[in-house]
């Protein structure tokens, strides 16, 4: 036996560490900034789902006598928008309709991409290089420009604003999918499973899905914010959500004739959805940071 | 030195006098074909053309400076890249023949690399690392734990405090013990270190040398070592081989390489260690200039450009190894009496 | 030693801290160095013994986040006290470093021609044609071998060695009376690795540099320094001339790091000394002598106090309670 035990020395340390997403969670929780990020988020969601409970008047009931209330007004705290409907109701409302157009784009994309992504380069060789060139096609488009394009020739409507943005989200999550397998199917520990004589199916289950699918989560995290900004551009447009439904890309949009009148009505949506893209963003952000493993 | 352990071993088939490991014109040249959309680049000849062979129960040192191609040579032994040409015995057996399939050759040979975290899966526990290997060859979750947690405490990690940690919760020294576990875990005979304490501290090296000294003895293993620390080569090795551009300078028993080596290379080699005598510093280089791109080697012999001996015939006649002594081979005109080298009349 | 006024650096009680997690880690805790003109200290330790650390504090290359206590002297200036522009001043001209990897101090995308001219021009405010010459020049004195060709090289185009001497260059380019060098050869071959260890001896008798070597080897220490320090854990353990250190090696540490050395007169199958343990975190240091857990010659009153140092033989100290009792007994190896 060795002369030394090399761990006799050092500090006792709890018999089992935490696993790897426990420390993550840790780390995040002491995180001011992502915290207080996630807290916006939160409030938003809840506020989305309970919209019936705590909306204070019908998001749809609209008033020609009580149109463009300024903030403040008795009965509609954050005023009235151009049909007189209560702005908070609305804002609350729309809140539904935002996220689930932001984040259902992201999920799909996230599936798709990195199931593209990783085949691609765990594969390697020519497939890789005819996907990759594929999805290069995809990268030559503005992703505004590709949306707006798709959208249009899909026609308007919910599903189809929700089909274009995947569309638009799958190469780039497929990129950063196959890049990041790339690095971890050339570690050496990938190596090491090789020569231990596992099968590629196990190398990819045990060596390299745990460590390709956090990083690609980050990066989807990060795009829930472009989506929900696109998604509203292109309610704004008029290819997404149709009147009267409360949604805040065309709450912006119909508001527009109130910018000289009531500026700061017209400007709320617009406020929401900085609110939650940011929020996202800064959540996003606090992951990436506590999941780098420190050496 | 040559083991009795070997002798016990019962996956013997060639006998004590077959080599555990035989490997004949070993060629790997990278690059050089134009891909799809592609760069045409130069050939590197990482690997040009090496013969040599580990004995049961010995440590054969490999040596040479960054591109001689020491550690091409690992991965083509470990069958991790495919060889251009030549012909990989073990045991008196072709690697990937009927008789000796790549899984059952994996299973007798196993690899413990320099970058100790790199090597470990950062998701995986250190306990899960040891026992992957067993489990994917079919033994049950509770035994292939009990022997990770066994080997843990053979490489001096005790189960109950480093089983369940995770690779960037020790220290370098205790991730490469973790490391030289999981290649044990499939008991192999051939255990191929490359630059495996390189990275470490001193003070650790040191510990796990000694490590490698009684894992080899408690388990009849044979060691390729392949660094480029001499001092450290020494210590480990029966034999050495040392390389040049992709080719074998010289090979032999270790203390007559470092005695009287018998190639030019070897010499410069060994005297461009540190002194460790402050009244007695080195003066002067003994090479000049970077060792040189495998792209495009030199003519004859490849270490004509930069060896103080070089005559005419260096540079165009390539030297075969030739008997320097005792199972002591050097590839140099010098060590050939019948080579016409000018210098040969006044050695 | 050298009295302060003598010395081109003068480090005392020399602390550096990090911020880590919610507490702070101090990575160099109290170390004196003291350089005259044209000498060589090499400082000699493992990872996370804060040699790197002590390097930087020098040249003041840590983020505003660490903090730095004591004082600094280098040259007549006090380093921790200088602004911004006279910092600016102070890096390559009086002060200038050179690097493990050369990629830290080239930029990829210029020529390495250009990128030493551009340094002589910001501090001498010279012209670029006087300003490549000295280019040329010193990449005549670091032999490179067609030295006007190479000026014209990216750092990529360069082997190994030759980017570290190129880098070299880089660094002498204004002049600077101390050099400040972070394991520059740990990642060169053996051949290279002397070529470049004489290269710096040569220069620094040239130029009366003023060298801190900063390496993990003992070997290239011997080699290229007039004094060795030691560094364990944050402190420097035993300081002294090169031969006064190795001959005679007095901390316990010193002796354990020459005695495992693999080295020729060990028989074969012998076991090396090693060490036992693994160097300190330096977030929970150890009580005491920071090497009391691995040490051999442990008592209890280790563990009570930070030992002061103790004189061996003049310029030679070390910090260790048990002195005495080493002298006594034989050291392992």
């Amino acid at each position: 036996m060795t002369a030394i035990d090399a761990g006799s020395l050092a500090v006792v340390v709890p018999v089992r560490s935490d696993g790897y997403w426990t420390s993550v969670g840790r780390r995040l929780i002491r995180d001011p900034v992502a915290m207080a990020a996630l807290a916006v988020i939160l409030i938003i969601v809840l506020a989305a789902i309970f919209a019936p409970y705590i909306a204070p008047a019908d998001p749809f009931r609209s008033s020609i006598v009580r149109r463009l209330r300024p903030i403040g007004t008795p009965g509609y705290w954050l005023g009235s928008d151009e049909l007189g409907r209560d702005m908070l109701s609305r804002l609350i409302y729309g809140g539904r309709l935002s996220l689930f157009m932001g984040v259902t784009p992201v999920i799909l994309a996230f599936v798709v991409g990195s199931t593209i992504g990783i085949f691609a380069a765990y594969v390697g060789g020519w497939v890789n290089t005819v996907v990759m060139r594929i999805i290069d096609v995809f990268f030559a488009f503005p992703s505004v420009l590709l949306a707006i394009a798709l959208s249009g020739a899909l026609g308007a409507g919910i599903l189809n604003s929700i089909v274009s943005l995947t569309v638009v989200f799958v190469p780039q999550i497929a990129r950063i999918a196959e890049s990041v397998t790339t690095q971890t199917r050339n570690r050496d520990f990938v190596e090491a499973a090789r020569i231990s004589g596992a099968g590629t199916l196990t190398i990819v289950r045990v060596h390299v899905l745990g460590n390709v699918l956090g990083p690609i989560f980050v990066y989807a995290t990060s795009l829930i914010s472009v989506s929900m900004i696109l998604s509203s551009g292109l309610s704004f447009l008029g290819l997404g959500v149709k009147p009267p439904e409360p949604e805040w890309g065309l709450m912006l949009n119909t508001l527009r004739t109130a910018i000289y009148s009531q500026p700061l009505i017209a400007a709320l949506p617009g406020a929401m959805i900085f609110i939650t893209s940011i929020s996202f963003n800064l959540f996003s952000d606090g992951l990436r940071t506590a999941m780098e493993v420190r050496q | 030195m040559s083991g009795t352990a070997a002798e016990l071993d019962p996956r013997d088939r060639g006998g004590a006098g077959t080599p555990l490991l035989d490997v004949r014109g070993l060629v790997k040249h990278f690059g050089g074909k134009g891909g799809f959309l592609a760069k045409k680049t130069g050939v590197v000849r990482a690997v040009d053309g090496v013969d040599f062979s580990v004995a049961k129960g010995e440590t054969l040192g490999i040596v040479g400076e960054s591109g001689c191609g020491k550690s091409t040579t690992a991965r083509l032994v470990m069958q991790i890249i495919a060889p251009d040409a030549g012909e990989i015995l073990f045991d008196g057996e072709a690697v990937g023949s009927a008789a000796l399939d790549l899984k059952a050759f994996r299973r007798q040979v196993q690899m413990v690399f320099q970058d100790s975290y790199a090597s470990l899966n950062p998701r995986l526990t250190v306990e899960d690392t040891v026992a992957f290997g067993p489990r994917i060859h079919g033994a049950s979750a509770a035994s292939s734990i009990a022997k990770a947690h066994d080997l843990l405490h053979r490489v001096g990690l005790e189960p109950r405090r480093f089983a369940g940690r995770y690779p960037h919760e020790i220290s370098g020294g205790q991730r490469q013990r973790v490391n030289i576990a999981r290649a044990l875990s499939l008991e192999p005979r051939l255990l191929i270190l490359d630059e495996a304490v390189s990275a470490l501290d001193k003070s650790v090296e040191a510990q796990v040398l000694n490590l490698l000294l009684d894992l080899k003895r408690d388990f009849g293993l044979t060691y390729m070592f392949i660094t480029h620390d001499l001092n450290v080569v020494r210590f480990m090795s029966d034999r050495i081989m040392v390389m040049y551009l992709g080719k074998v300078a010289e090979v032999g028993p270790s203390d007559p390489i470092f005695e009287r080596p018998g190639h030019p290379y070897t010499a410069a080699l060994l005297s461009s260690m540190p002194s460790m005598d402050p009244d007695n510093l080195t003066l002067e280089a003994p090479l000049t200039g970077d060792p040189p791109n495998p792209i495009d080697p030199p003519s004859g012999c490849r270490f004509h450009p930069r060896c103080k001996m070089v005559s005419a015939i260096c540079s165009h006649a390539e030297p075969p190894l030739s008997d320097v002594g005792a199972e002591h081979l050097a590839a140099c005109h010098l060590a050939n009496p019948n080579s016409g080298h000018p210098r040969l009349a006044a050695v | 030693m050298s009295s302060p006024s003598s010395s081109i650096v003068e480090a005392r009680n020399l602390t550096v801290d990090f911020a880590a997690g919610r507490g702070s880690l101090r990575a160099v805790c109290g170390v004196d160095l003291s350089l005259k003109p044209g000498e060589t200290v090499a400082l000699l330790g493992e990872s996370g013994s804060g040699k790197s650390v002590t390097l930087r504090a020098l040249m003041r290359l840590h983020p505003n986040s660490a903090k730095i206590g004591g004082a600094i002297t280098v040259d007549g200036q006090d380093v921790l006290a200088l602004s911004p522009a006279q910092l600016r001043a102070y890096r390559g001209r009086i002060v200038s470093m050179i690097f493990q990897d050369p990629g830290l101090a080239f930029d990829p995308v210029y020529r390495i021609g250009d990128q030493i001219a551009e340094t002589v021009m910001r501090h001498e405010g010279c012209s670029h044609a006087q300003a490549r010459k000295r280019g040329l020049e010193l990449f005549e004195r670091v032999r490179i071998p067609s030295p006007e060709r190479r000026l014209d090289n990216y750092p990529h185009e360069m082997s190994g060695g030759m980017r570290q001497r190129a880098m070299i260059a880089l660094a002498l380019a204004c002049r600077p009376k101390v050099l400040l060098a972070d394991e520059p050869t740990t990642a060169l071959d053996a051949t290279v690795q002397i070529q470049v260890l004489l290269l710096l001896r040569e220069l620094q008798r040239e130029f009366g540099l003023a060298i801190v070597f900063v390496t993990h080897d003992i070997g290239v220490a011997v080699e290229i320094a007039d004094r060795i320090a030691v560094m364990y854990a944050g402190r420097i353990v035993e300081s002294g001339s090169c031969a006064s250190v190795i001959r005679n090696p007095s901390h316990p540490y010193t002796r354990g790091l020459l005695a495992s050395r693999a080295h020729a007169t060990l028989a074969k199958g012998e076991r090396l000394y090693a060490i036992p343990g693994s160097p300190p975190d330096l977030a929970a240091p150890p009580p005491g002598c920071a090497f009391g857990p691995r040490c051999d010659r442990f008592i209890d009153g280790c563990a009570a106090d930070v030992p002061e140092n103790i004189a061996i033989e003049a310029g030679h100290e070390a910090r260790c309670f048990r002195l005495s009792a080493l002298e006594h007994g034989s050291n392992a190896a």
